[in-house]
């Protein structure tokens, strides 16, 4: 397998009608990586992973997936990739188990259906016909048809819309195990904690640009400040304490005793911290780190709420 | 599922296989339809029986099954080739089983292969009921073989185009309005049961243009009169066939 990235966007604008739903949109997709692109409804997302499942022809810019044009070259990406729509895609009439066994049909070496179906908690609505699964179970019987013929990437269009918390679980499970046997992921979805839980890789897109790209750690770093909290023995000297961090870190004693530092908080920042009480006697208690989350990062970026 | 379950092994099965699996898939969703079985089975079997044994209308022949035996083929091939077809394409359009079906590796030209195959097992299946029906009510069949099934095999594609056509361009409840629409008024006016002398002179060379009339008088040649392929009925088949694949090949929308 090539170190080529999995997917690669630059430029991409796609228009519908009078409205422009992806705007200038660059984006490159690791491979054997799970990458989170998040972002509101409405910031173009599923329009951005449908040009690459080769449902829309750019109006501007280049999309290429596993190095291939998902549009002139369809044919050969097809059995290669995934995909899991946002809804639908199964006859009304169609068994969940007798859709997924007919998916299987159209791969040269498709996984065990049966092992799948008991995987994804599908064994007791096996028979039920798809307009009376719950919402839920189409999620999940959606899911099990992306991953049926083994692909080598997979596109996850809000995977855990409308989940139990339970199922919310399972699915983030099931996408650590392709992960984990080398299958690239790209996912969308506007839940933070789900692109902080799951992704390598997060794309924040709003208005149909990427305004943020990193790993959840880099970007809840570089966004927000964090907060790391210790209380312990009143009028510690904190400019001392503050000589031996980096620059622009601020620290305070909020209540006798009660102490907080905010800066660029990182596993070297409270190494030192410890180390500094260490060597004034003082037994840091209840210490603890407030990471800023990506929800944070959105609002500072956008000004907006992700889930508006 | 153990560590390596999900390892990639990409690839596409055979296209035979694909379509056989396609064509058993369509098939099962379409005899599933309980719906569709009225249209496809229940009302043409009705329509045979009823006619056949009350003399309701005058057919001008001596056994009335021998007249309507061929419509109600030619009508069988009305509701599964487009009525059946064009709300069961509809409604797979709208919930996004085409647009599914498009990211797999079934290529677009074998989902229309497989659901025109579902059609013609479909076919089948009603005309050898209605051929049973028939030969109970006492029908005396005349003509060759390879005419009715050329006729039947036209008379589908020429309903095929018009159905798709229908399916990939308007709204799925209103292709389930349109169809049956259509379907009722073929039935009426299409010489499937009433016989076209019975329409004024004014509107009948209009009706005979329709395909359902060239398919029911096609057939009828053929069975009842004993005729050689009709040529007539054959050519405004094909111009139906070739509008309607035609036009459906230029304007059906996937999504």
């Amino acid at each position: 397998m090539s170190n080529d990235p999995a997917v690669e966007i630059r430029g991409l604008v796609k228009r519908f009608g009078t409205k422009t739903a992806v705007d200038g949109l660059d984006l490159v997709v690791p491979r054997s990586a799970v990458t989170a692109v998040l972002g509101p409804n409405g910031a173009g997302k599923t329009t951005t992973v449908e040009t690459c499942e080769g449902y829309h022809r750019p109006d501007a810019g280049t999309v290429r997936v596993l190095g291939l044009d998902p549009v002139a070259d369809a044919a050969a990406l097809r059995p290669r990739v995934g995909v899991m729509l946002q809804s639908g895609g199964v006859y009304s009439g169609a068994r969940a188990e007798e859709m997924l066994r007919h998916m299987a049909s159209l791969y040269a070496d498709p996984l065990d259906v049966g092992a799948l179906v008991e995987r994804l908690g599908l064994g007791s609505c096996g028979r039920t016909p798809y307009r009376r699964l719950s919402g839920g179970q189409q999620q999940r019987l959606s899911l099990a048809m992306a991953v049926v013929g083994r692909p080598e990437l997979v596109f996850l269009d809000e995977p855990t819309a409308g989940l139990d918390p339970q199922a919310r679980r399972a699915t983030w499970e099931l996408v650590r195990e392709l992960r984990a046997d080398g299958v690239t992921v790209v996912l969308t979805t506007h839940h933070m904690d789900e692109a902080e839980q799951l992704a390598d890789e997060v794309a924040v897109v709003d208005a149909g640009k990427v305004i943020a790209h990193g790993s959840p750690e880099q970007l809840c770093r570089g966004g927000a400040e964090n907060t790391l909290r210790f209380t312990g023995r009143p009028g510690l000297d904190l400019a001392a304490l503050l000589k031996a961090l980096p620059d622009g870190t601020r620290a305070a004693e909020l209540a006798p005793g009660a102490y907080r530092v905010t800066g660029d908080v990182d596993p070297q920042m409270l190494a030192t911290v410890a180390s500094w009480c260490a060597q004034h006697g003082v037994l840091p208690d209840s210490l603890s780190v407030e990471r800023h989350t990506l929800e944070d990062v959105f609002l500072e970026l956008t000004g907006k709420e992700l889930r508006g | 599922m153990s560590a390596g379950t999900f390892t990639p092994r990409p690839g596409a099965a055979p296209v035979f296989r694909m379509i056989a699996a396609q064509t058993a898939l369509e098939t099962r969703m379409l005899l599933r339809n309980g719906e569709q079985l009225l249209l496809t089975v229940i009302i043409p079997a009705l329509l045979l029986a009823l006619f056949s044994s009350v003399d309701v209308v005058d057919t001008g022949a001596e056994e009335p099954v021998d007249f309507l035996a061929p419509g109600v083929l030619a009508l069988a091939v009305l509701s599964t080739a487009f009525t059946g077809q064009a709300i069961a394409t509809g409604f797979d359009r709208r919930y996004g089983v085409l647009k599914r079906l498009g990211a797999s590796p079934l290529p677009r030209w074998a989902l229309l292969t497989a659901k025109t195959l579902s059609v013609l097992v479909t076919e089948v299946l009603q005309v050898a009921l209605l051929t049973a029906i028939a030969f109970g009510l006492g029908w005396s069949p005349q003509g060759g073989p390879f005419a009715v099934a050329a006729l039947l095999l036209l008379g589908t594609a020429a309903f095929s185009g018009l159905g798709l056509l229908m399916a990939g361009t308007l709204k799925a409840e209103v292709t389930l309005a349109a169809a049956n629409l259509v379907f009722l008024l073929l039935l009426v006016g299409g010489g499937v049961i009433v016989p076209l002398e019975k329409f004024p002179d004014a509107v009948r060379p209009l009706l005979e243009l329709l395909p359902i009339s060239a398919l029911s008088h096609g057939l009828r040649e053929v069975l009842q009169h004993g005729a050689a392929l009709p040529w007539r009925d054959v050519a405004v088949l094909a111009g139906w066939t070739a509008a309607g694949l035609g036009a459906a090949a230029r304007f059906f929308r996937w999504q």
